[in-house]
């Protein structure tokens, strides 16, 4: 029982680290990206090569996976992405899915089709007693690094004079343009950042969420609801929307198992029509 | 006398703002009104709430002695409540004969027809075709792809829209908005010469255009009818020149 | 000069029968395509709503054929005109939840559903086969008498002719005064409110027809095939049609035709390569496409006629 939420707590932190940069790509950029997902994937694949084959810390796979996709992010968002913010929804649907679809391809291709296996390093492996019951250790290590994220988030969104302009671009991007916020940067670094995040969310997720090539897909509407749920103004309603998430969906696999990820899509829908707005708070 | 439109204690809340405050005014059948107000007076709010674009916090909407305040925007304007946008709503990919079209069958119940091809509504096309040579426009202008045509036309397509549906009630949201100052006059001298039992509230900045077309104007400020009566009465209006001075003393360097 | 184009296309598609022998079940899968492609196209290019899941209807429409006919039901028309009836329900009962929020939602939404549909497929094996798919299809012989044979000549004709009587139907719509307005609520759903149209009575109208059309080209397949895997719901086609759409040209029928026809060779030619590899050129040519602008195939004919 105490397994199952400690659990759920764990991969629901991990989506919200996974999701919090498609929250902005929607709410501030109004950019439907669906292939947010592959960012993630593409952190985990960093892990899977830095740790299993070149050997290094496991620590220092993190940063980089972070780093790598960051810039993976910025790159395409200056090259790509940056063209089509004026555009209709169906073209950023339509470009993003075939991201999506490249993303996949190519991972299979350099990668192969198998899920990824990693060897966490010893002092992350097995399980501890904390005089509550036996936890494992990875577990609690995700807990604290997802935690610190959001915090870190939080107080940068409310302490700095980045996180002032982006929120103020949320509110009203024309506006913001008026004051002389440099719109154009602040999109640049918010979608590395976003990026950055869910390559990291995908590094620490290799031995929780899993990694093979379908990734970008499988997880493209937990991430989703977790937006729509959570909406874009907030760091805390998406943390809160993504703990129930993991913690429902964990509880679903374990309970449940004959249902499969049905309850997950109905929970989507279900969600979508009680919040239809919910995905883009600031449409009008 | 029978009020073609009426509000009763309308009022429209922005979260903690409130746009439009308790209006109650009435346009009798065949008036030429006015609606005046400083910028941010509430008035396409106003026109929001009559048309149906908005719900309404508070208040009722009558048309005709029929109270519309629950109906959506396009059971208004099947009652005959129409209306026209400040910012052009128009078919970017349609010519401007296949829009006036649309707004020739939907009126006349035929806007759903999928047994009869477009071709053989005749009359509908003609109608269309005749109401747009009414308002300058030549055939080559009608058929060409609507996002090509001059800013001028188009105002002038989103009144031609407008009369296709042969309004008891026409609201005009700034018609003359960003037309140079000769085609505005055309725009409204199109619109006086509409039959006289059509009654039209014009929304307009431009008080040249609003003293020569109203025969009584209401003043909004602040969300609230500040005044209402004869162009002559309102320009002596103490409070109305207070309200217009305000805005130009607080006016944005913009 | 139109109308010579279009009559010279169709004795085109009945010729390859004659001019491509060996191909004649690959050709059927284009005219299958087509038809799916034409029914988004009507949603998509013409009433302008945005869909992910349109495979839930063309796999809806597979998975009435074909357990009709396991169930003991093999005549081809009537199994057809159920499966398109079914989808056309599914199509109204959901239209109202995929209009009801704005833009990204409704979109959302489409995901959403047709998700459920495939994991609910995948989890009824009893009925559905599951992940094996759908034994024991077995389709009577067309008319009471042209049996569906081993190289698709029964499978080429039935799908052209199902295909050309759709694609007449739905050339028909789109130049009426319905189709008009479904043109109009594209443009400016706004502006159609205002002189007087109930747009969401026309868009789910429109949702309906074009999930039937959606159906009918499932049911081809599951009849033509005489068998379904899940194949049908996958999120795959819903995307693979509107690439179709986009390689074609939306808003445009013969564009859909056009892009289904392009397509589906081009995945097969490019089959022999490994499947990722594949995956990988559909998803470059979703890219590129955007970043060229739409029009596709038609829009650069027209661009080249003038």
């Amino acid at each position: 029982m105490l397994t199952i939420l400690l659990d759920g707590i764990a991969s629901g932190m991990l989506l919200f680290v996974l999701a919090c940069g498609l929250s902005v790509t929607m709410g501030l950029m109004n950019f439907v990206n669906l292939a947010h997902g592959a960012f993630g994937m593409a952190g985990g694949y960093v892990l899977v090569v830095l740790l299993q084959r070149w050997g290094w810390p496991f620590l220092a796979c993190l940063p980089a996976a972070f780093l790598a996709t960051a810039l993976l992010g910025l790159l395409l968002e200056r090259t790509l992405y940056a063209r089509l913010y004026r555009r209709e929804h169906l073209d950023q649907v339509l470009f993003s899915i075939g991201l999506v679809f490249m993303a996949g391809a190519t991972a299979d291709w350099l990668m192969g089709a198998q899920q990824q296996i990693i060897q966490l390093p010893a002092w992350l492996s097995g399980r501890v007693d904390l005089g509550i019951g036996e936890l494992g250790r990875y577990r609690i290590f995700l807990i604290l690094v997802c935690a610190g994220i959001v915090a870190g988030l939080q107080l940068g969104l409310l302490r700095t004079r980045f996180g002032a302009q982006l929120r103020a671009a949320v509110d009203d991007a024309t506006v913001a343009r008026g004051l002389g916020i440099p719109v154009p940067r602040l999109f640049a670094i918010t979608f590395a950042l976003g990026s950055g995040l869910a390559g990291l969310g995908g590094a620490l997720g290799v031995e929780v969420l899993g990694l093979d090539p379908t990734f970008p897909l499988k997880y493209l509407v937990y991430m989703l609801i977790v937006v729509a749920v959570g909406g874009a103004n907030t760091i805390l309603g998406p943390a809160l929307a993504a703990l129930l998430l993991g913690v429902v969906d964990v509880a679903g696999k374990y309970w449940l198992p004959q249902l499969g990820a049905f309850i997950i899509y109905t929970a989507m829908v279900a969600l979508l029509l009680l919040r239809p707005h919910g995905l883009l708070a600031k449409q009008a | 006398m029978n009020a073609a439109l009426e509000t009763r204690g309308l009022t429209r809340h922005f979260g903690g703002f409130t746009a439009v405050d308790d209006v109650s005014f009435s346009l009798p059948a065949g008036a030429r009104q006015a609606l005046i107000g400083p910028n941010g007076a509430g008035k396409t709010t106003l026109v929001n709430l009559l048309s149906g674009a908005l719900p309404a916090s508070a208040g009722q909407v009558v048309l005709g002695g029929e109270d519309v305040s629950a109906l959506p925007m396009h059971l208004r304007v099947q009652r005959g409540l129409v209306r026209t946008f400040q910012i052009s709503q128009l078919f970017a990919e349609l010519s401007p004969l296949e829009s006036v079209t649309l707004a020739v069958l939907q009126r006349a119940g035929r806007g759903a027809v999928w047994w009869r091809p477009l071709r053989r509504h005749r009359a509908e096309q003609d109608e269309a075709a005749a109401l747009l040579a009414r308002l300058r426009f030549s055939d080559a202008e009608a058929t060409a792809r609507t996002d090509l045509l001059p800013y001028g036309k188009r105002r002038m397509l989103e009144i031609a829209l407008a009369l296709a549906l042969k309004p008891r009630v026409l609201l005009l949201d700034e018609p003359a908005a960003g037309v140079p100052p000769g085609e505005s006059r055309e725009v409204l001298d199109t619109v006086a010469a509409l039959p006289r039992d059509v009654a039209i509230l014009l929304i307009e900045h431009d008080m040249d255009l609003v003293f020569r077309f109203a025969e009584r104007i209401t003043v909004l400020a602040l969300g609230a009818v500040l005044a209402e009566g004869t162009p002559a009465g309102i320009q002596r209006h103490p409070a109305v020149r207070e309200a217009y001075l305000g805005e130009m003393a607080h006016a944005p360097a913009a | 000069m139109r109308y010579a184009a279009e009559v010279a296309l169709w004795l085109l598609a009945l010729g390859s029968y004659w001019l491509f022998p060996d191909y004649l079940g690959l050709l059927a899968q284009v005219w299958i395509a087509a038809l799916f492609a034409v029914s988004l196209d009507l949603l998509v290019g013409y009433a302008g709503v945005v869909t992910l899941g349109h495979a839930a209807f063309f796999g809806l429409g597979a998975y009435v054929a074909g357990i009709l006919a396991v169930q003991g039901w093999g005549e081809p028309f009537s199994g057809l005109l159920l499966a398109g009836l079914a989808a056309a329900l599914l199509g109204l009962l959901t239209a109202p939840l995929v209009l009801r929020g704005g833009e990204l939602a409704g979109l959302m939404v489409t995901l959403g559903l047709a998700l459920m549909l495939y994991e609910a497929a995948n989890k009824a094996a009893f009925l559905t086969g599951g992940a094996d798919g759908l034994q024991g299809v077995e389709i009577w012989p067309l008319f009471g008498r042209f049996r569906f044979d081993l190289y698709g000549r029964i499978a080429f004709l039935y799908a052209l002719g199902v295909l050309f009587l759709c694609f007449m139907a739905l050339r028909f719509l789109v130049a009426t005064p319905f189709g008009l307005a479904l043109r109009g609520i594209r443009g400016n759903a706004l502006r159609m409110a205002a002189i007087g149209t109930p747009v969401r009575r026309r868009l789910m109208a429109a949702y309906a027809v074009s999930a039937g059309v959606a159906g009918l080209a499932g049911a081809l397949l599951a009849q033509t095939a005489q068998f379904v895997s899940l194949d049908v719901l996958a999120f795959h086609r819903s995307a693979e049609g509107l690439l179709m759409l986009l390689i074609g040209g939306l808003g445009a029928l013969y564009g859909a035709v056009l892009g289904a026809a392009a397509f589906t060779v081009a995945h097969h030619l490019l089959a022999e390569m490994t499947p990722q590899f594949w995956e990988f050129w559909i998803g470059a040519a979703l890219v590129m496409l955007v970043m060229l602008g739409r029009g596709g195939m038609l829009g650069l004919l027209r661009r080249l006629g003038r």
